[in-house]
């Protein structure tokens, strides 16, 4: 590890603390509706969509109704999507001429878009035309990242509303995020982009010659539009196979900090914003702590391992941390770095392979997926991931000060506790449950590269990203089959869908409660009493839950290579 | 609390009925109410059948000994409910007898003539005639004469208390013995519906309901059941991948050790014993809910009088007026009160002897003129002399119509001096000419302030209710250190308060006795009903003071938040117990596969059998070892939450997190010792 290093990692938390309130701030005029500077230009858009669709913002929903427009609204983008993707042969914007997908990759890539999750079973370049970049791809990335905020905003209304029915309107919510949030920043980044050297065009590829004389097609196209969104909504699906890894996705060391910035930008604002919106900004600082603890935590873990490297490769003369797989221009802390933000986030963008990370340094970015994405994680179902890991919290150890447990001014009851282990069994349920079925079905011993435990983690990362809805691959597993394409699009929907559903009851059984003022007796929540304890609970739940998948992957892996035996 | 702790927990008597128990409760029936101890039996009698019939490589010796330690969990669970369960089930079969035995002279039509019914066959409305020596058959109301009641049978006080017709003193509970006088009774409860019958029920806890936050952990054990029973049940895929396989009574021995086993098995125990405290406590919940309610209370109600002061208000100094001397209206004082035999009455002659040195006895001729509620005055006539002596306003009128005279004035200006100081000022007047005021104080009880204060640091407000004028009470209240006070209060003021902080989210605890504070006490969240009050309170309210004191109140909030934590406490401990059983049982499980993962094993144990056989063991003894903590309740101290969460944290969480690894390590050198494995 180097003093650039880790300069490196804590000007990136120190820049991205310091946005956490600007955006805070913004998210929590989106959250309630309030006009901001932008109304001047877009208002008159936004009562346009409403004017179109003949939708009244003014009425709000019930949970259920809520869950229910969310739910129409998803499946049909998905059908969308997988109709694009289908026909993609016989619609225009194919200057490749690209054949369309089949069926079971169609239904993979339409669940893994609507989802935000963004796992790519193919090569962007050979398989998607431009038409189904953007058409199909590309306004998932605005509005799965915008249904995600939504959704946290419905849960955060739940906390901070006495006795309400209702948690605020879908739509609303939907349209105001991509139009006042999403859609302005995606324009200024792309412009940067595009002067940074990334390309955007709706031209096919380049053919030139090369030095050596040979000819090489180069393909371009709409890269960098969809690099800022990719970012920004945590989605991660890359324009290239090699995602940004690849020098027009991430041209430079500079584009690559502030793509990470871009990442976790909103995730850390949303926190400001729940603190904001239940009345106690130091609620939202203790969550954004507990996260930040638990970031750094695997950032070290990650870093040290990659900088130590591989002990083998040591004793054979080559000397120095572990370069396999990693981009020269970004070096090892930024790898590093780059792989526990994009894991932590739910969003799945690589800029280097992880797979040949050394065992622990990619056991971080799987842990961080098992966890529940709840590591600052994906924009909106970060947060309300992690706040149903409070609920638990408050719940176990809430009972110790002699008190119903209580967050935020909320009784925390059967319903809720009910709820919140429903979602939260869903991880386990679905990631186990598939690699254990994949470990022994043929269809599912034929996808991994390698063998031994870094092939069962090959298996392991990919039910993990894919129920995380992370999107990231750990490389090596052949996915684009059958039996993948189907199982990991069954896990994308579980893992989204079924937390949303017992999240957004959660919120609708909130905001019916009373409000219990704090006193000297109520349960501490803001002070670092309660952060240690966050952490603790997430890690004990999720290290408990996951431990023997871990041991049997990476690691039994880097045990062995300690021993002297690689897979 | 002295009084709740008198009593071994593991006597004789109470352990051999509760280890039989034990077994009756292997009931599938009854375990099934308990859905993590109905898993750890369900496993257990799998590796019973797996010792049979199983077709692995583990000795039958090891896969025996894993089968009885299941077995043993799962009894120490059903044990100490048992054991809980016991203390309650002695006290119910005495007062079971006591109901046997209760006939009725139940009173014919003409309110003469009696026939003796068994009390079972009385209705509500019926009349019965208890005379001295008899028991009280049915709870009722007094509807005529005066009695002392013996009511050691429900309240274990021996000493008689005053039951008479009409007035806040005329309920009566069935099992309590008249030992003076007669009494005629009607009956006002169906039979089995009595206080008695709530008793033996609670007591038993036959009607043991969940309470909410019961329910809700065990929703939440429930799901880390299932979590944990989905992280074993998918370890033989990944194993087979590895190119190996794990025996089912290795996996059943995980899944035990992972499960909450610890904290379900003395769920119920901690519940019956919470219960259990009040009831030795001598206050009888009406439900589980009300006990947690207890713990979430915000604010507390209190009477001033009883509560705050000592009953009895007390003469503390003679205030003359006019050109009268202390000394002469000390004396006018004390004839005026020779014959009031009130507290304060005697508290005025007492003064005036210590004070002044006066020692008047009655004059010969002296005629005393009683109290009366609608004169408020009182005196004495002797000769030709009037002493008159009471409430301000009345001596005022009586003598002085217009009250504008400088002595009047001046009088008007000392009382609102006593007023504001905290107490009740008594005007005294001879022959007319007015003489002063007493100066009677309310004297707050020692150590109050302290309580109060201890209060607050819970986040506790305390709001003195007082019928006592606004100047008088805030004085009072500033005195005892109360947060709040209601004064001059009625019983509806008292309702209105509690619904406005329950509007703002507060739960709101108070006691009564009066048949006015019915109201209140129902609205409140926590309403505990004085035993020596109405029926009408003692049926609104969710709770029933046996002592009949309203200090009480302090004290089972304190008991209901001793409940909440102990709960949390062993939640906690048990779940942060897992990482230590993980340690011993993933190393053994998995080195066969991958010879490395022996790091894993920190503890340094033997063997793969015995680390397996060591955590099955400590997962089983833990819950007896618990079982004095579960039924004693953790060890509560008034204060704030967020230390208190630092100390319970400490001590539960990370000993939980610790201890586990020392226990194992501790038992795995005795089983290599034993060679038990």
């Amino acid at each position: 590890m180097t003093f650039q290093g880790w300069f490196l990692i804590l000007l990136f938390v120190g820049i991205l603390l310091a946005l956490t309130r600007p955006v805070g701030l913004w998210l929590h005029a989106l959250y309630e509706g309030r006009r901001t500077p932008l109304h001047v230009v877009l208002g008159p858009v936004e009562r346009g969509f409403y004017r179109l669709s003949g939708i009244d913002p003014t009425v709000e929903q019930g949970w259920r109704r809520y869950a229910i427009h969310m739910l129409l609204f998803n499946t049909a983008l998905l059908m969308l999507t997988y109709a694009v993707l289908r026909l993609q042969g016989v619609l225009p914007g194919n200057p490749q001429g690209l054949a369309g997908l089949s069926p079971d990759l169609a239904f993979n890539t339409a669940i893994s878009f609507t989802t935000n999750t963004n796992w790519q079973s193919y090569g962007g370049e050979g398989t998607m035309s431009n038409l189904s970049q953007m058409l199909g791809l590309t306004i998932h990335n605005f509005l799965s990242a915008a249904t995600g905020i939504a959704l946290a905003f419905a849960l955060f209304r739940g906390f901070a509303r006495r006795e309400a029915k209702a948690i605020g309107n879908f739509w609303a919510d939907v349209t105001r995020i991509t139009l006042y949030l999403l859609l302005p920043i995606c324009i200024a980044y792309t412009l940067f982009l595009i002067a940074s050297g990334v390309p955007q065009t709706l031209a096919g590829a380049v053919d030139v010659s090369t030095l050596e004389g040979a000819r090489q097609s180069i393909l371009l196209g709409p890269v960098a539009s969809q690099e800022a969104i990719k970012m920004l909504g945590t989605n991660g699906g890359g324009f290239f196979n090699a995602n940004s890894a690849h020098p027009f996705e991430n041209p430079s060391a500079l584009i690559n900090f502030v793509q990470m910035l871009s990442i976790f930008a909103i995730g850390f604002g949303l926190t400001w914003t729940f603190g904001k919106a239940v009345g106690n900004t130091r609620q939202g600082w203790a969550i954004l702590a507990a996260m930040v603890m638990l970031f750094l935590a695997g950032v070290t873990v990650t870093y040290a391992q990659e900088a130590a490297g591989n002990p083998i490769l040591h004793s054979l003369g080559v000397a120095g941390g572990n370069m396999e797989g990693k981009e020269v221009r970004f070096g090892i802390a930024a790898s590093a770095l780059f792989s526990v933000v994009t894991t932590a986030a739910s969003c799945g963008a690589v800029n280097a392979m992880l797979d040949s990370f050394t065992p622990l340094g990619g056991l971080i970015p799987l842990f961080n997926m098992q966890l529940g994405e709840v590591v600052i994680g994906g924009v909106g179902a970060g947060i309300y991931g992690f706040l149903l890991f409070a609920i638990l919290a408050v719940f176990v150890a809430g009972l110790m000060v002699g008190r119903t447990p209580e967050y935020v001014g909320k009784k925390i009851e059967a319903r809720e506790v009910k709820l919140a282990v429903l979602a939260i069994a869903v991880l386990p349920l679905v990631i186990l449950g598939f690699a254990a079925l994949s470990s022994v079905v043929q269809p599912g011993l034929a996808g991994p590269l390698n063998k031994g435990p870094h092939g069962f983690s090959e298996i392991l990362y990919a039910f993990t990203s894919a129920v995380g809805n992370n999107g990231s691959a750990f490389a090596g597993l052949t996915a684009n089959t059958p039996y993948y394409n189907a199982l990991l699009g069954v896990a994308m929907w579980f893992g989204r869908f079924f937390v949303i559903v017992p999240m957004l009851a959660i919120a609708g059984s909130l905001a019916a409660k009373k409000y219990t003022p704090e006193s000297a007796g109520s349960f501490p929540t803001t002070g670092g009493l309660w952060v240690g304890l966050l952490v603790g609970i997430i890690l004990i739940l999720g290290g408990l839950t996951f431990l023997p998948s871990l041991a049997l992957g990476p690691i039994a892996d880097h045990l062995s290579m300690i021993r002297g035996q690689l897979f | 609390m002295a009084k709740a702790q008198s009593k071994s927990l593991f006597t004789a008597d109470l352990v051999v009925p509760a280890i039989k128990a034990s077994f009756l409760k292997l009931d599938p029936r009854e375990l099934v109410r308990n859905p993590v101890m109905f898993v750890t039996a369900a496993v257990a009698l799998l590796m019973t059948i797996l010792l049979v019939i199983g077709q692995d490589q583990l000795a039958v010796a090891f896969k025996a000994q894993l089968a009885v330690w299941l077995w043993l969990t799962v009894l120490f669970g059903t044990f100490a409910e048992a054991l809980a369960e016991g203390r309650g089930k002695a006290q119910a079969a005495s007062l079971r007898a006591t109901k046997a035995e209760l006939v009725a002279k139940r009173l014919k039509g003409d309110g003469r003539d009696h026939d003796d019914v068994p009390a079972s066959q009385l209705r509500v409305g019926d009349i019965v005639l208890v005379e001295t020596g008899d028991l009280i058959p049915s709870d009722g109301d007094v509807v005529s004469g005066v009695a002392s009641v013996n009511e050691a049978a429900i309240t274990g006080e021996s000493a008689p208390v005053i039951r008479e017709a009409g007035g806040d003193r005329s309920a009566v509970t069935a099992g309590t013995r008249v030992i003076s006088d007669e009494i005629r009774v009607r009956v006002t409860v169906e039979p089995g519906k009595g206080f008695l019958d709530r008793m033996i029920a609670l007591v038993e806890g036959a009607e043991r309901q969940k309470t909410p936050n019961e329910v809700a952990l065990t929703i939440l054990l429930v799901g880390l059941t299932i979590i944990f029973l989905i992280a074993v049940g998918t370890i033989p895929g990944f194993a087979s991948y590895a190119g190996g396989s794990i025996p089912v009574a290795i996996l059943a021995a995980l899944l035990i050790t992972l499960i909450p086993t610890t904290i379900a098995a003395l769920l119920s125990a901690i519940g019956i014993a919470g219960m259990d405290r009040l009831v030795r406590f001598n206050v009888l919940a009406k439900s589980g809910r009300a006990v947690e309610a207890a713990g979430d209370i915000d604010v507390l109600l209190l009477d001033k009088t009883g509560t705050i002061t000592i009953g009895d208000r007390q003469a503390s100094e003679f205030r003359s007026v006019g050109g009268t001397s202390d000394a002469e209206l000390a004396e006018a004082a004390l004839l005026a009160s020779l014959a009031d035999e009130t507290p304060e009455g005697r508290s005025i002659v007492v003064l005036a002897r210590e004070r002044y040195g006066l020692y008047r006895a009655m004059p010969v001729d002296a005629e005393v003129i009683p109290f009366t509620a609608q004169t408020r005055v009182s005196g004495l006539r002797y000769g030709e002399t009037l002493i008159q002596k009471g409430a301000v306003d009345s001596i005022l009128r009586a003598n002085d119509g217009s009250g504008t005279t400088a002595a009047a004035t001046e009088l008007r200006r000392i009382t609102d001096e006593i007023a504001r100081a905290g107490g009740t000022p008594l005007a005294v007047a001879k022959d007319g000419r007015l003489l002063g005021a007493i100066f009677l104080k309310d004297v707050v009880k020692a150590g109050i302030r302290e309580r109060f204060g201890e209060l607050r640091t819970m986040g506790i407000r305390t709001v003195m209710i007082t019928g006592d004028n606004p100047l008088t009470a805030a004085a009072i209240a500033a005195e005892a250190g109360v947060d709040d006070f209601l004064a001059q209060a009625t019983p509806e003021d008292k309702l209105a308060l509690i619904r406005k902080e329950q509007s703002g989210g507060k739960l709101v605890a108070m006691c009564g006795d009066g048949t006015n504070d019915a109201p209140a006490l129902a609205q409140a969240d926590v309403g505990v009903a004085m035993n020596t009050g109405t029926q009408a309170a003692r049926e609104a309210g969710n709770m029933v003071d046996l002592d009949s004191d309203p200090t009480k109140l302090i004290e089972v909030v304190g008991l209901g938040k001793q409940l909440l934590m102990t709960r949390g406490a062993l939640t906690t401990f048990s779940v942060a117990n897992d990482v230590a059983k993980y340690f011993a049982i993933i190393p053994a499980m998995f080195v066969a596969l991958y010879p490395g993962l022996g790091v894993l094993n920190v503890m340094g144990l033997a063997t793969p059998e015995s680390a397996i056989l060591s955590a099955i063991i400590f997962n089983a003894i833990i819950i007896p070892l618990l079982v004095p903590l579960a039924l004693k309740g953790v060890a509560y101290r008034p204060m704030a939450a967020g230390p208190l969460l630092a100390r319970n944290l400490a001590l539960y969480g990370l000993g939980g997190l610790l201890a586990p690894f020392i226990g194992i390590k501790i038992i795995d050198l005795v089983v290599g010792g034993l060679g038990l494995a």
